[in-house]
């Protein structure tokens, strides 16, 4: 494709969808230039949907549409296409006028030219196998294609940026944790050639490389702590979070990756590791509403697990072939429903309590268990022994008791059982019948002296072993059923409309796949396609969302939707490339990381001036790196990382970090009080917050982390006043302030030294003169306020959980407090750049 | 369509660079003009299609579903067949909720219909004050909605959708019209509890901006010392320090910018300025103490009480400040059981509060350009459903009861009507997209051109399917 010239890239940038380019010398390109007019202006009534087509007429099939007349190769003037678009007629007129989507008199001369030179069509560009570019040997791919664009394009690309940014942007992009003043100083003054890639290697190899990765899958497969619907009540399934987090840590390939979620259960060689993997199906929203209808709930989690392969594997939006064959790309309902019914063995209630899980075991945990399992079956022989013992001093008892069985403890149900015995009790033990004498025999072995020792030992240790049980992380997994739930085609979507098609599993009729001869296939079978050499859409899926991570915006800048709705990306041979890259790395994830952030174009500055930045705001060109705010749980690990205070476990049970109060009010079924989580859990990174879907936790969500109810491939990046709100009130970031102002204070001595210091643990870098200034004249404020108002010095130090040291002069740490708070509260502070 | 711009970041970017140039010069001049606010005062809907007949909507929402059979949809057919079996030619292949499979028997209205007002319109005994204003507002009684259990109802309800992740819709008027508020959010929510049972729950996915930028999304509104989320200073910090130090993170922001231009940076300034000016009006705002006994006893309510009535007169405050989108949820209208016990309760935490709204709005003059919509996001069966204790309704979908006023409302009109045992609508069936496509109209916008790509469609508040504006209740 040849490259825009600058100025049309910046057009195209900014230009409502869909792109109509300037009419340039350069040759019609159907799918650069054409189709997204077509599918914009003419699809919805003139495309795949075969049940809502107009006219019998079909524009995204060539042949189909010169049989109709509508295009005539080379023949502009008598092409209906053409002619209906300029038509005067209210009635003639395409599209009619009440679509509301009139075409453009620059995109009617870019149709009649695409005419007259052929009206050529192209596959959709995503539909065929990605392209591999011939990289010479010892060249970055990357590079070597970005380069190419930007000098034919004549832009110069930014010079690389400085050390220090290099170091902060590669840990904000890598771990996602800020570097030490120590660390950026080393790196700083290393000069060795290969300081950078040792850095890179480094970073690669840590298990908080896991993490970082792990959130945008995390959003891409809607993982969360909670069930979604109504109640909104909790589940165990934090194992599988910590599972994508080691598979990223290993750099577990992607296809196997990929197996293990969808079928782990299946899988020849599965076990607990692919079994918590495969709790990927059991991710989505679940309901415990009274008067929910199974065949409901049925029917939305069938279109909820399609809806998620398309956005996680596939880059496809599927969700409208749930009621109508998609208006703009292939899908068909019937492909919808067959996609579907490759979940339909997953075993799960439709309505109601999820089942506790799969118990998720450390070896140590494991034979803990086993102890206490063996002690509990040994207490019970010992106890089963006696039984004859204890039955033969029954009638003797009886005797004794009269017909005043002992006392059971309190409650309805215990005044009801004494009855029972009392009335089995009064008759002759002849007349009593089976039932009767199964009551007092057991209601005896409850009560009898002969072995009591032994029963309450039996007690003790069902009792231990039960709460060790309910200790133990457990985890939802697919677990497969045969026979599976029947599917049917849901004309228009509706689950009470039996009358559709029974469909099975199968795979998408328009993508290449598998003969699977005649036998119905299960979603190992739907994996291991996704995976496949012959699926063009996935690893273009997974490194454009991947890219975004490491420039900000992905490729193809909607990564949900690669159909031809989606942008037809700017530098597509460099998509091309790099997910031909990644199969043939062998789907290794790691190599196409390092591949980019190795490169050239990773490492330059991202700063820009205006005239750059007018002309490409949005970098579609790459000649610079992006500036970017950080992610949600990003900003919170920086603020307690500077504060001196971040937790770097990885794993385990989610947290609860301080929360404002009655935030859960509004959930019920049951009511919910939200109790922080004391030590250390305070300080864990945000991946591991409690992600109640209904209620997420406000500080995140006013950063635009997703709810995790629907797969999201991109998150919105807002700036609004709520943000502000957080970082300067929040008490997790009033204690991380103080938590800096301590270490700044405990540092070396004098105004100068401490504000270098205090820069250095924030930003990285060295107070400017203004800034020590301004730092100075604050601190100053501050420190004269707090010594006339000491009770005021002192509530502010009492946020959180963090001591301060008893010698320490209140009125200073307050001062210090509130300069540590504006540097947490810096643009530059949450801004990767 | 309206191009919803790819990132927040273009769209500033653009922006500054058409009004101002970027620069460090630039930035500054931004920062002290009024170019940023917390939302952009024009919306992307410029300039209005049609007349813009109201310029805000306060939206009741009675969370439950409160029965139509016991507020505003006399049927004395279903009384006369109170106990009877209930003819199945009215059930048969319908979706139910917790009556599915049982035995359905009528269950009387439970409570007297009055005639009130000119035309002599029925409502039900426990709304006299609405009754009082019932030429002022137009009924509709053949509201109709897809969905049939809370959750999805009120999704429904808000996003004109049933999966998650679709914008609410307060956020997609802000994001048409813009805000005309100055130092408050564009779309504010606040939820009552009357004392009473364990209400159904109500998620924040409800006033979500789903795939519209975050600034178009509902703020809530608490009651008590944090009306807003981290509004309050932390403990030892007064305004004076908070001052000292927004103004300390703006010096120093801008001088990074002077070497590091970002356009993020000019919004991230002007945003600490609103977080800190909404600091002191949303509390102003919140203290109802400024406000007559007389205005007091209108609504009923007391000052900080938490009441749907003290939220009613805060709508009125909102509203007389620019805020576009109020919502008010009033929870606890799930009269599965204790229909007779408890829905008297509701109607009378609700019926003056609501009533005296629309009265405060007329006198005024706020009425003509605001619209109010008293909404369920259902309605219940005729049926009784009696297995959960005394006698209630279940949930249903094919027949409720709402109704609207202010401007461009037809006042004093009854719209639709169900069958004669109230189970289905039957005469002038409205949708919830209907019920959309009406607000948006006359907000002035043109509900089928008002939409998103998102995920490779045209998305709308209305839907793919056919939408009417409902111009038979329009003045």
């Amino acid at each position: 494709m040849p490259p825009l010239p600058r100025i049309a890239a910046a057009l195209l940038a900014a230009l409502p969808l869909p792109p109509v380019r300037a009419a340039t010398a350069d040759a019609v390109e159907f799918n650069r230039d054409i189709r997204p007019l077509l599918a914009e202006h003419c699809f919805a009534c003139h495309g795949p949907d075969a049940a809502n087509r107009k006219g019998k007429l079909r524009l995204d099939v060539r042949e189909d549409a010169i049989a109709r007349g509508a295009l005539q190769p080379g023949r502009p003037e008598t092409s209906e296409l053409l002619l209906r678009l300029a038509s005067l007629h209210a009635d003639e007129v395409m599209p009619p006028p009440e679509a509301n989507k009139p075409v453009s008199p620059a995109a009617r001369a870019l149709l009649e030219r695409w005419i007259r030179e052929g009206a050529t069509y192209q596959h959709h560009w995503a539909y065929d196998p990605p392209r591999r570019a011939v990289i010479p040997a010892g060249e970055n791919g990357v590079d070597h294609l970005l380069d190419r664009r930007l000098a034919v394009g004549g832009l110069t690309p930014a010079p690389e940026a400085d050390r220090r940014t290099l170091i902060r942007r590669l840990h904000a992009d890598l771990t996602g944790l800020p570097p030490s003043p120590a660390e950026v100083a080393a790196f700083v003054a290393d000069p060795a050639p290969d300081a950078y890639a040792r850095l890179v290697e480094r970073l690669l190899a840590s298990p908080h490389h896991g993490e970082r990765l792990a959130l945008g899958w995390l959003d891409a497969v809607r993982y969360a702590d909670t069930i979604g619907y109504h109640s909104d009540n909790p589940r165990n399934v934090w194992p599988y979070r910590d599972w994508v987090v080691r598979s990223f840590h290993r750099n577990q390939r992607f296809d196997r990756f990929t197996l293990e979620q969808i079928a782990g259960d299946l899988l020849p060689d599965a076990s607990d590791e692919t079994r918590v993997a495969s709790g990927f199906n059991r991710l989505l929203l679940s309901t415990e509403e009274g008067g929910a209808q199974p065949k409901d709930y049925e029917s939305r989690m069938l279109a909820d697990r399609v809806r998620a392969i398309g956005t996680a594997w596939l880059g496809q939006t599927t969700g409208c072939a749930q009621c109508h064959d998609h208006k703009f790309d292939p899908w068909t309902m019937r492909d919808f429903y067959a996609l579907g019914a490759f979940f339909a063995d997953v075993r799960e209630p439709a309505i109601g309590r999820r089942e506790e899980g799969m118990l998720v075991l450390e070896p140590a945990q494991r034979s803990r268990l086993d102890a206490l399992l063996a002690d509990e079956a040994a207490a019970r022989t010992a106890y089963e022994s006696l039984l004859p013992a204890i039955d033969a001093a029954q009638p003797a008892w009886e005797t004794s008791a009269g017909t005043e069985p002992a006392p059971a403890a309190g409650g309805a149900a215990a005044d009801r059982a004494r009855k029972q015995v009392r009335a089995a009790l009064a008759k002759a033990p002849a007349q009593r019948n089976e039932r009767e004498r199964t009551l007092l025999r057991d209601h005896h072995r409850g009560a009898s002296a002969v072995g009591a020792p032994e029963r309450a030992a039996l007690a003790a240790a069902s009792a231990a072993r039960q709460a060790y049980h309910n200790s133990l992380p457990k985890s939802l997994v697919t677990v497969s059923v045969r026979p599976a739930r029947v599917v049917r085609v849901q004309p228009r979507g509706n689950w009470m409309d039996e009358s559709g098609e029974i469909v099975t599993a199968a795979l998408p009729g328009f993508l290449p796949g598998p003969d699977f001869g005649g036998r119905v296939p299960d979603r190992l079978d739907l994996a291991r396609w996704l995976v496949s050499a012959e699926n063009p859409l996935t690893a273009r899926a997974v490194v454009n969302r991947l890219w975004a991570q490491f420039f900000g915006l992905a490729l193809s800048r909607h990564p949900e939707d690669l159909g031809s709705q989606g942008e037809l990306p700017p530098q597509q041979m460099l998509l091309d490339w790099l997910a031909a890259e990644f199969m043939a790395s062998g789907w290794d994830t790691r190599h196409v990381i390092r591949t980019i952030v190795l490169s050239r174009a990773y490492r330059r500055s991202s700063l820009a001036d205006p005239a750059e930045l007018a002309a490409d705001p949005e970098n579609r060109s790459l000649a610079r790196q992006g500036a970017f705010r950080l992610d949600a749980e990003l900003v919170r690990d920086r603020a307690l990382a500077a504060g001196g205070l971040l937790s770097l476990q990885v794993g385990g049970p989610p947290v609860k970090p301080y929360q404002p109060a009655g935030y859960w009010m509004n959930l019920n079924f049951p009511p919910r009080e939200y109790t922080p989580d004391p030590g250390e859990a305070q300080y864990r990174r945000g991946l591991y917050v409690w992600w109640q879907r209904t209620f997420l936790h406000p500080s995140l969500l006013a950063f635009d982390a997703p709810s995790r109810e629907e797969c999201v491939a991109t998150r919105s990046r807002s700036n609004v006043p709520q943000q502000a709100l957080v970082l300067l009130n929040d008490p997790t970031y009033v204690e991380a302030a103080r938590g800096l102002a301590l270490r700044v204070l405990a540092g070396p001595e004098g105004m100068a030294a401490r504000l270098g210091h205090a820069w250095q643990l924030a930003l990285q870098r060295a107070p400017a003169p203004a800034e020590q200034a301004e730092a100075e004249r604050l601190l100053a404020r501050h420190a004269a306020d707090y010594r006339r108002d000491p009770a005021a010095a002192q509530a502010l130090l009492g946020t959180g959980q963090l001591p301060v040291p008893a010698a320490a002069d209140p009125a200073e740490v307050a001062a210090w407090t509130h300069l540590a708070r504006v540097l947490l509260n810096l643009h530059e502070f949450i801004t990767r750049s | 369509m309206i191009p919803l711009n790819q990132s927040d970041l273009t769209r500033r970017a653009f922006l500054g660079r058409s009004a101002q140039g970027v620069g460090g010069v630039a930035l500054a001049t931004l920062l002290h003009g009024p170019a940023l606010r917390a939302a952009p005062a024009r919306g992307a809907v410029h300039p209005l299609p049609l007349p813009q007949r109201v310029r805000r909507v306060i939206w009741l929402t009675m969370a439950g579903g409160p029965s139509q059979l016991e507020t505003f949809d006399p049927k004395p057919r279903l009384a006369a067949m109170h106990g009877e079996p209930m003819p199945e030619s009215f059930t048969r292949g319908q979706q139910l909720a917790q009556l599915q499979g049982q035995k359905l028997f009528c269950h009387a209205p439970q409570f007297p219909f009055k005639r009130f007002g000119r035309n002599g319109t029925e409502i039900c005994s426990l709304f006299p004050h609405l009754g009082a204003i019932v030429d002022d507002i137009c009924l509709v009684r053949s509201m109709t909605t897809e969905a049939i259990n809370h959750d999805p109802a009120h999704m429904f309800m808000n996003t004109g959708s049933q999966i998650a992740g679709r914008p609410s819709m307060g956020a997609w008027v802000n994001y048409g019209l813009g805000s005309e508020a100055e130092d408050l959010p564009g779309f504010v929510v606040m939820i009552s509890t009357g004392p009473g049972r364990s209400p159904q729950p109500v998620a924040s996915r409800q006033w979500s901006s789903g795939f519209l930028p975050g600034r178009f999304q509902g703020v809530q509104f608490h009651g008590g010392a944090e009306p807003v989320h981290y509004l309050a200073n932390p403990p030892g910090v007064d305004r004076s320090r908070q001052a000292a130090d927004v103004g300390a993170i703006n010096a120093l922001n801008r001088l990074h910018g002077a070497h590091a231009p970002d356009p993020e940076l000019a919004t991230r300034i002007a945003q600490y300025e609103l977080a800190f000016r909404l600091q002191a009006s949303v509390p102003d705002l919140l203290d109802l103490r400024g406000e007559d006994a007389r205005t007091l006893a209108l609504y009923g309510c007391m000052p900080g009480d938490g009441s749907f009535a003290a939220n009613c007169l805060l709508a009125r405050r909102l509203a007389e400040r620019g805020v576009r989108f109020i919502q008010l949820y009033h929870r606890d209208w799930d009269h599965h059981s204790q229909l007779r016990e408890e829905l008297p309760l509701r109607a009378r935490e609700t019926d003056q509060a609501s009533a005296a709204l629309v009265r405060d709005l007329r006198q005024r003059g706020m009425l003509d350009d605001t619209l109010v919509v008293w909404t369920g996001e259902f309605g219940r069966t005729p049926m009784a459903q009696g297995d959960k204790g005394t006698t209630g309704r279940d949930h249903h979908n094919r027949a409720m009861s709402m109704w609207l006023a202010g401007g461009g409302v037809r006042p004093g009109l009854v719209y639709g009507a169900t069958d004669e045992l109230g189970y289905a609508a039957v005469d002038r069936v409205c949708t919830v997209h209907d019920l959309h496509a009406t607000m948006l109209h006359l907000l002035g916008v043109r509900h089928e051109a008002f939409s998103v790509r998102f995920q490779g469609l045209d998305a709308r508040l209305t839907g793919v399917e056919p939408a009417r504006v409902l111009h038979d209740l329009l003045s």
